[in-house]
């Protein structure tokens, strides 16, 4: 079963891909609304190579690099304390179970007039949407740890300090690390649905900026890119949670 | 060697039971006096306290009342220099390697990386875990895990080593040369050996006093004294003595582990 999968999911993509294909060559989707994915792929490096857009790119990936490094770094350290600290515990449970529930994003006009129309609303936008994730997921992680290895820690005489970078963070890794997977998405999200709103810069702004100037080979070459970004970052934290797993014979 | 190594006055430990506010009632009032190297065992019925008994004397739980003295000196809840312990579950680390494992006991033991690394090394080798030594612990059977965790103690060198059913999970004649291996370890490094086991013949066979404990709250009901030579082995279950031992182990126990098990009924 496991043998077929990665084959299996490969064939899945390339159909995909080749049932687009036909469907925009043979205008059954017309080229106003969508072009062949192997034109998306020329534009793409086209945009590339003409450089035009490197800016906003590296823009949009370096405000999500920054709200994802935030999230990850203050996530996991409210997560430690939250763990200790009962009491903070019991009263944030409720909203870490109701947070999704909230639209951040409504918060960006806000954020806005506080900060002004710069880098820092979109990245407290990337890092909101992040940072419960790595949390919860932290903390479910910090939940699991056995008793027994916290008494060990003692025995070799840990601070508690120690004991949590050298026991119960490892221990936790693989949970901590689907948190992180989470603040790649999240982050992302964020800082391109803010361009998207209001912005004067960035890959959210110049698709949208596309859009309505039906600059469709601008516009699905820089979501294709967006897309490779994020699954080949997924992919990584992936491989990295597939070895930490398999070194504990958990898979 | 009479000199006394750790001392229990009067000790009892009771535990907050969560959300109802009452209050368990593990273990005590219970005195005990442990000789500077000898090897004790304690047996008693399943949750009789056992365990909680060996928290305390390790500094990893403060008594409720009363006060134990290790060296002389008061443990109050926090854990000594010179103690060792190994627990009844895996305590190996997974994402660590054996060596790294091991090494860990080491931490806070101000020692020069040569004596450091032979240390280890010894530990290795007497733990017959050379070839696994850069293996993940998910590589090794359970008992050689627990290997593993005796390998962490042993390096630390300790003068007072606390088992707590360290051969639970292991087959029985794994479990007799795992008790041989503490044999030789005990004589090897003239350490102090508290080893806490269900097993009345694994308490037969290995110590010099063993304890017998009542059901919950664990009080000591009797302290037999086993009269085995210091070079002694497994083969000593073949001695008559080792039969009249295990017999009063039982006749001791039977009826405070029907107790217990009436108690489990109770609480179920
Ligand atoms: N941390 C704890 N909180 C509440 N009750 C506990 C705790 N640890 C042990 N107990 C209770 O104390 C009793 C003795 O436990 P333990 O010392 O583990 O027994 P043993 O090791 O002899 O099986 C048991 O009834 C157990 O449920
Ligand atoms: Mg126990």
């Amino acid at each position: 079963m496991k043998r077929y999968a990665t084959p299996l999911r490969f064939l899945v993509l390339i159909g995909l891909f080749v049932g687009l294909e036909i469907l925009c060559r043979t205008k059954v989707i017309d080229p106003f609304t969508m072009q062949p994915p192997t034109l998306i792929v020329r534009d793409l490096w086209n945009l590339l190579a003409a450089g035009k857009l490197n800016k906003a790119i590296a823009k949009t990936l370096s405000n999500a690099a920054i709200g994802f490094a935030l999230a990850v770094s203050v996530g996991i350290t409210a997560a430690l304390v939250i763990h200790r600290v009962r009491i903070l515990r019991e009263a944030l449970d409720p909203l870490f179970a109701t947070y999704y529930a909230i639209p951040v994003l409504a918060f960006y006009p806000l954020l806005i007039i506080i900060f002004g129309l710069g880098n820092i609303p979109k990245i407290m936008i990337a890092f909101m949407l992040g940072v419960i994730a790595v949390i919860v997921n932290t903390l479910n992680g910090l939940d699991r740890v056995p008793r027994v290895m916290l008494k060990t820690a003692r025995i070799v005489r840990m601070s508690p300090v120690e004991t949590a970078f050298r026991v119960t963070l490892p221990y936790a890794a693989p949970y901590v690390l689907t948190g992180v997977k989470f603040a790649v998405a999240y982050s992302l999200i964020g800082i391109i649905g803010s361009e998207f709103v209001m912005s004067t810069e960035g890959m959210g702004f110049e698709i949208s900026f596309a859009y309505t100037n039906f600059d469709n080979a601008t516009m699905y070459p820089l979501i294709l890119l967006i897309l490779i970004v994020s699954i080949s970052i997924n992919l990584l934290v992936g491989l990295w949670e597939k070895r930490l797993l398999a070194r504990r014979g958990l898979r | 060697m009479t000199n006394v190594h750790v001392s229990l006055k009067n000790v009892t430990k009771q535990f907050q039971r969560e959300g109802s506010g009452g209050v368990v009632h593990a273990l005590g009032p219970l005195d005990l006096e442990l000789r500077s190297g000898e090897f004790f065992a304690v047996v008693g019925p399943s949750g009789c306290g056992k365990s909680s008994l060996l928290e305390v004397i390790a500094g990893l739980s403060p008594p409720t009342q009363g006060e134990v003295l290790f060296e002389g000196k008061s443990i109050g809840g926090r854990v000594p220099d010179g103690i060792g312990v190994v627990f009844q579950e895996d305590a190996s680390f997974p994402w660590l390697t054996v060596a790294d494992n091991i090494v860990l006991g080491l931490r806070k033991i101000p020692i020069s990386n040569e004596e450091r690394q032979a240390r280890v090394d010894r530990a290795i080798a007497m733990m017959g875990l050379k070839e696994f030594t850069n293996a993940y612990p998910a590589q090794l059977s359970g008992g050689m895990r627990q290997r593993v965790c005796i390998a962490r103690t042993l390096v630390m060198a300790p003068r007072l080593i606390l088992l707590d059913e360290p051969f639970g999970a292991l087959d029985q004649q794994t479990r007799l040369l795992m008790g041989e291996e503490v044999l030789k370890l005990w004589r090897q490094t003239g350490a102090t050996i508290f080893l806490i086991t269900h097993a009345l013949d694994e308490a037969a066979m290995l110590a010099d006093r063993i304890g017998v404990m009542s059901a919950r709250p664990g009080r000591l009901m009797d302290v037999i004294e086993t009269g085995w030579p210091r070079e002694r082995d497994s083969r000593v279950v073949e001695s008559p003595a080792f039969g009249e031992i295990t017999a009063r182990l039982w006749k001791s126990l039977r009826a405070e582990s029907i107790k217990a098990i009436g108690k489990a009924d109770a609480a179920s």
